[in-house]
């Protein structure tokens, strides 16, 4: 069904080794075209990245007077400053944000992967009535907008339901149901690559399919599982609409309170690009540090063979 | 299927033996136990946050243990009970195990909502009686939501083609790169897809679209000092929006049709220049054909992305200045005006709206299941 993509880094081996001038190390042609369009790219995509950056050490009278731009003409006199680091983290509470976001982005990426990969596994491995039928459900689901969610769960989690709105556990539960449907037929699809044989041979050496979920099938499918998790973590940090809605200010995220760092004017508006940097912090490590299983697990699941 | 029980094996064992009523019980007893302890650690942190010395890190960690540890521990003594069911018990009941979790999650969190929201839209904005089709007469009636729709339509029309095109522009220039000019500029290009809408518009707005030429950089190179963002002139403050949608989304796009690109068996390659064709020859008739289904793959994800749009305008504009779009009026109805049959009725339409992109999706997982 699904081939895993070949890693990007691998091209296809050169027999001769061309060390002749306009030649890459692989015995391709140098294409200049190609240098100076994908650096002119790289640039442009990541200038407004810079800027932030830039910007966010800057004092607000520097600012005002002069462009992000004019640091690469005159990078001394730029009123570098930390004070819009230390006021939005004293100011606007965002070291508790920070907390907040954790305890909200770490259950709320590993319960649905978890509970997904279960799910994947039962679809791929074993036969129940209706199988097929649940699992078009699924496929449907995956289109279905968040927003149908909001005004029914608000009710159900409110005061008058479960009385669990505001927590952190109402947003884990949302995240990993609006995951669910994306993350079981990714996992499927890689699980389905996995070969049945050696599952079959763990069942007649008498493992439960609970042993042979957790000790077989779940280490074998780590680079479609490591993938989703990273998707999944960064679309929980970085989600605006839920945080807002259902937690209480006390428990809300940086994404909330940068948003709403957003609407002031005047006073405070230099601690927004601090603000914002420190927002884009942890998923930019995360996305670093873990872009090979992303590249890698993302190709594995769409790219059909 | 591979992993169907074979019927010819009838030695075959899986876990469990006819009479095990201990283990049976003691795993009814972990799932009542477990669920009983969960529930109300979850509502001791909500309700007595004294227990906890009001620390809030404490809490957190608390609820990231119980979250994590118990739904595990919850998922093992489910197991235990049905695998120390009679064998034939066990053997049915082991799948429906496994999909317990995560179809309680899905009938909760998205078929529930769902079949409640197209209620709502037929009910007041209490929802305490019916009123028939007035939501959506209403609805149809304001020009606002004929609006949104537009600018949706817009979204729509600009965003996943130019975000397939400029991806496939990126992927095919990378792939003349050497291996490590490949995979630095590939990443800078990816890298705006780990931050939030948020931030993203934080950025565009405040210091590209800024109406001060010593912050906005568009004023800057222009020598204007327009207010952009607030610019409806032509829809321009929606096209500017979308760039900065494109500009996080291109990444995804590059990503997928990159390793497409790479799956091209290059004997086809070979075979169209031994025949003489050039390279734009290559890249429609032989490269083309061949990703084409990556490349709806990624447009349909843009698509469904697009229809829901909503941080960057929420942030931005909040529906002002003829920028609004169905999300954004959605959440002003519910939220702001309070008029909660009118939002359902909005997200109904929403549900019409991608519907055709549903039953296509259903297919086309219908026909791959078929092979």
């Amino acid at each position: 069904m699904t081939a895993l993509a070949k890693p990007a880094a691998v091209t296809a081996p050169q027999v001769r080794v061309n060390k002749q001038k306009g030649f890459m190390r692989d015995g391709r042609r140098r294409s200049w075209v190609s240098i100076v369009v994908m650096v002119v790219l790289a640039l442009l995509w990541t200038l407004p990245t810079i800027a932030l950056l830039i910007s966010s050490f800057r004092s607000r009278d520097a600012v005002t007077s002069s462009g992000w731009w004019t640091v690469f003409t005159d990078p001394i006199h730029q009123g570098w400053t930390l004070d819009n680091y230390s006021g939005v983290i004293s100011g606007s509470n965002m070291g508790m944000g920070f907390i907040n976001t954790l305890a909200v982005s770490i259950p709320a990426t590993v319960l649905p992967v978890m509970f997904a990969a279960f799910a994947a596994y039962a679809f791929t491995f074993t036969y129940f009535p209706l199988k097929e039928t649940l699992f078009v459900i699924i496929v449907a689901l995956m289109v279905v907008p968040n927003q149908v969610a909001l005004q029914p769960l608000l009710n159900v989690f409110g005061p008058y339901g479960l009385g669990i709105s505001g927590q952190f556990v109402a947003v884990w539960l949302l995240h990993a149901g609006f995951a669910m449907p994306l993350c079981i037929s990714t996992l499927r699809t890689y699980m389905a690559t996995l070969p049945g044989s050696i599952v079959e041979s763990a069942k007649i050496d008498g493992a439960s399919h609970f042993q042979t979920f957790w000790r077989l099938v779940a280490p074998m499918s780590m680079p479609a599982i490591a993938a989703f998790a990273t998707l999944q973590f960064l679309w929980v940090w970085n989600d605006l609409l839920i945080a807002k809605l259902f937690l209480l200010p006390s428990n809300s995220t940086v994404i909330v309170q940068l948003q709403q760092l957003l609407g002031t004017q005047g006073q405070g508006a230099e601690l927004l690009t601090a603000g914002a940097f420190i927002t884009m912090t942890v998923p930019i490590l995360v996305f670093i540090g873990l872009q090979r299983f992303l590249v890698r697990g993302m190709s594995a699941g769409a790219v059909k063979g | 299927m591979t992993a169907v029980a074979a019927p010819d094996r009838p030695v075959v064992r899986r876990g469990g033996s006819p009479a095990r009523p201990l283990r049976a019980l003691w795993g009814l007893v972990g799932v009542v136990l477990v669920g009983w302890v969960l529930g109300n650690g979850f509502l001791s942190l909500a309700y007595h946050p004294e227990w906890y010395g009001h620390n809030r890190i404490l809490m957190a960690l608390v609820g990231i243990v119980l979250g994590i540890g118990g739904s595990a521990l919850l998922f093992y003594c489910i197991n235990v009970f049905i695998e120390s069911l009679p064998q034939r018990a066990s053997q049915g009941l082991i799948p429906y195990a496994f999909l317990l979790p995560a179809f309680a999650l899905i009938g909760l969190m998205l078929l529930y909502p769902t079949v409640q929201t197209i209620n709502y839209s037929f009910a007041n904005n209490k929802s305490t009686a019916y009123v028939g089709l007035d939501n959506y007469r209403a609805i149809f009636a304001d020009p606002a939501f004929w609006t949104a729709l537009t600018n949706n339509a817009l979204w729509l029309l600009v965003v996943p083609a130019v975000t397939v095109a400029v991806g496939l522009v990126v992927a095919l220039f990378a792939d003349r790169l050497s291996a490590g000019g490949e995979k630095y500029s590939k990443s800078l290009i990816f890298l705006p897809m780990a931050i939030s809408f948020v931030a993203a518009s934080t950025i565009w707005g405040k210091l590209i679209y800024d109406a001060n030429p010593n912050i906005g950089v568009l004023n800057a190179i222009l020598g204007t000092e327009n207010d952009w963002i607030r610019m409806s002139g032509g829809r321009l403050n929606s096209f500017l929006m979308m760039i900065i949608l494109i500009w996080m989304q291109t990444g995804f796009a590059m990503v997928l049709l990159s390793s497409a690109i790479k799956n091209v068996p290059d004997e086809t390659l070979e075979a169209a220049r031994l025949d003489g064709a050039n390279e734009r020859a290559i890249f429609f008739r032989v490269i083309v054909p061949q990703i084409k289904g990556t490349v709806l793959t990624v447009f349909i994800t843009v698509v469904i992305l697009v229809m829901k749009v909503f941080d960057i305008i929420y942030v931005l504009t909040n529906g002002q200045n003829n920028t609004n779009v169905i999300a954004v009026m959605f959440f002003d109805e519910l939220f702001t005006a309070g008029r909660a049959g009118r939002a359902s009725a909005i997200v109904v339409v929403l549900l019409l709206l991608v519907t055709p992109i549903l039953v296509y999706q259903v297919r086309a997982y219908r026909k791959e299941a078929a092979r």
